[in-house]
């Protein structure tokens, strides 16, 4: 037992969850953007599969890994789109067609990966990548600046996210049409073209979180291969207040924990795996039941938007 | 309300058709024979699915191809309350034999065989055929090619450390991994074997930071069942010196240079006799275990990874050993 508190091991625990937070982290930050401006898109799991798929295809036929980003990234704005159009235009339940969002892109990316691929492949995805000199910094260095370019963007994405919701028009803009969509608009704010435009960025970026599976952090696409992840990532964007730093707290307490739940099993703590397994998963649902915070929730979250009677 | 009525007419007819498909059709001796397999995951897996697959093909092609086998099959079903519908859909369309591969259909298959008498029902991997003359079980020794397994991981470790992962502690990959141990400690007591369980199978990522884990405290072989292992050798292939044993199905392809030897399932001779039984009038009631010495476990070397001459001469003693029962493996 003594040896979980041993340096090598918190390393090594840090080094885990900073790597399985990175697709939790693209997807829900993407859906924060979403949320915000009014839409909840539940289908961000299926988003990730198809543009995971899309990835993992560019990159073992063509071996470009930046056109296989590329790739994920036109697929999630186009599954975006797609969302956007039935909850925004048609004005469909979003829930419900969030969930048929993501049965679709479950089942699109099984077929064509069946048809395409057929069987387990494997690539050459973004390597790790040293930054020179912060990664020499000892315990620090392993776990922030030896990891893969996909997991330091996700990082990045998290100033980046908060520099544009709160220092920008454009995120002024987001939180208005999701807080008041008729004040929004009666100054002119385009509250549709705003809906669209935040859940098609958050569309991308599910595919960005796809992607950092398939050809970067795990390098083969499996059908079903995120396992839920994307739903995860929504309940982050609770469990964070709809702000970015807290979206990466929570991720990285989420994986934290499976981190170390993993360490402890392998060290051979003696618990069930069954009781470990359930641990980040307990602890979210703990953690998230003390800290949300219902008042910040966009008030027009999951209302469409009608000239005149909202 | 339009789309309703829309609705109501596509469920008719999809009713419609599918009722008129689920029609029994008269049996007539000219009819090719028909099976159908429910899977927990996909046919591709690498891994247990696979194997059966794999050798309802090879059975079809030995009996004369399609026109004397008819294979239907659904993947995918990790999901236990699908099963019966599935099993009774398979069933009630006419089918010969139906296969639930996976040792979590077992209720259902207890469930539904009691209304179809004349319909063989074969499951596993387990041991259990509750007493009905209308079921098999099958299972595989996985102990005894995890103690070969083992024996060669001994042989070639070098920090004196191997981790294995799985999702669950069940079934086959509970004596996978027992007979690995066994293996292992029968060449040096003093290496550890660590074990970690993901509680998925289908969470890659989980399964690749396991495996991940394990490098880190220092495996320098890694090993496990069942169908997320490929989460693991991709991990494996990022280090480049870590070493993969694999079971169920041949993995070399997966990773060619460090794959070492996997545990082949061959369901082959078990479906044969299944089906020589039933020709016999027999429905089922038998307990079939696949085993190194009647052929229905092989261990099958990697080509593309130089095994030294040693710890080859140890797996084939151990394969030998087990074979003539000299050695006894416990599951």
């Amino acid at each position: 037992m003594k040896e979980l508190g041993t340096l090598a091991i918190i390393i090594g625990i840090l080094t885990s969850a900073v790597r399985l937070a990175t697709p939790y982290l693209y997807a829900a930050i993407g859906e924060a953007f979403g949320q915000t401006s009014g839409v909840v898109n539940l289908g961000v799991d299926g988003i990730m599969l198809v543009s995971g798929y899309a990835a993992f295809f560019v990159a073992l036929n063509t071996g470009n890994l930046w056109l296989a980003l590329l790739m994920a990234i036109v697929v999630g704005l186009a599954m975006g789109g797609l969302m956007s159009f039935i909850s925004v235009t048609l004005k469909a339940e979003q829930g419900i067609s969030g969930i048929g969002l993501y049965m679709f892109g479950l089942g699109l990316s099984s077929l064509l990966f069946k048809v395409t691929i057929g069987t387990v492949k494997t690539i050459q995805g973004f390597p790790g990548l040293k930054i020179p000199l912060l990664g020499d910094i000892p315990g620090l260095g392993p776990i922030f600046f030896q990891q893969s370019l996909l997991v330091y963007g996700a990082f990045l994405l998290v100033p980046l996210a908060w520099f544009v919701l709160d220092k920008t028009t454009l995120g002024l803009k987001i939180k208005a049409v999701g807080q008041n969509p008729a004040a929004a608009d009666s100054l002119g704010v385009s509250v549709n073209g705003i809906r669209y435009l935040s859940v098609c960025l958050g569309g991308a970026l599910a595919g960005l979180a796809g992607a950092s599976l398939s050809i970067s952090l795990l390098n083969l696409f499996q059908e079903n291969m995120t396992a839920g992840m994307g739903f995860i990532a929504v309940a982050l964007v609770y469990f964070g207040g709809w702000k970015p730093v807290g979206i990466m707290l929570g991720a990285l307490l989420f994986s934290t924990v499976n981190a170390f739940q993993l360490w402890m099993q392998v060290l051979g703590v003696p618990i069930p795996s069954d009781v470990a397994v359930m641990l980040p998963y307990l602890l979210t649902i703990a953690a998230l039941a003390f800290t949300m915070n219902r008042a910040r929730q966009p008030s027009a979250l999951n209302l469409p938007f009608e000239r005149g009677t909202n | 309300m339009k789309g309703h009525r829309l609705l109501i007419a596509v469920l008719l007819v999809a009713v419609l058709v599918t009722s008129a498909c689920a029609a029994p059709a008269p049996a007539t001796p000219a009819k090719p024979l028909r099976v159908a397999v429910i899977m927990p995951s996909a046919m591709t897996d690498m891994a247990f699915s696979q194997s059966m697959y794999q050798a309802l093909l090879t059975v079809q092609k030995d009996l004369g191809g399609p026109s004397a086998m008819e294979i239907k099959y659904t993947e995918n079903l990790f999901n236990v309350p699908d099963v019966p519908p599935a099993l009774r859909d398979y069933a009630s369309q006419g089918f010969d034999i139906v296969i639930a591969h996976g040792s979590q259909y077992g209720s259902s298959v207890q469930d539904v065989a009691k209304d179809f008498p004349k319909t063989t029902f074969a499951w596993g991997t387990d041991v259990n055929t509750f007493g009905m003359p209308n079921i098999y079980a099958y299972t595989a020794a996985a102990e005894e090619g995890g103690y070969v397994n083992g024996v060669l991981a001994a042989k070639l470790t070098k920090t004196k450390q191997i981790g294995v992962t799985g999702p669950v502690e069940v079934g086959d990959a509970k004596t996978y991994i027992d007979g690995f141990t066994q293996g292992v400690a029968s060449v040096d007591p003093s290496i550890k074997v660590n074990k970690t369980w993901t509680g998925s199978f289908s969470d890659v990522a989980l399964m690749t930071e396991a495996a991940k884990t394990h490098i880190a405290a220092g495996a320098d072989a890694l090993t496990g069942s069942s169908q997320s292992v490929v989460g693991s050798i991709g991990a494996a292939k990022d280090k480049g010196s870590i070493l993969w044993f694999g079971t169920q199905s041949d993995q070399a392809t997966l990773a060619p240079n460090l794959v070492v030897a996997s545990q082949v399932y061959d369901w082959t001779s078990i479906l044969k006799d299944m089906i020589n039984n039933r020709k016999a009038g027999k429905l089922g009631g038998d307990i079939f275990t696949l085993h190194l010495k009647n052929g229905g476990l092989k261990i099958v070397y990697n080509s593309g990874y130089a095994l030294p001459a040693d710890a080859k001469a140890a797996g084939d003693k151990a394969i030998a050993g087990i074979t003539d029962g000299s050695i006894k493996v416990q599951p």
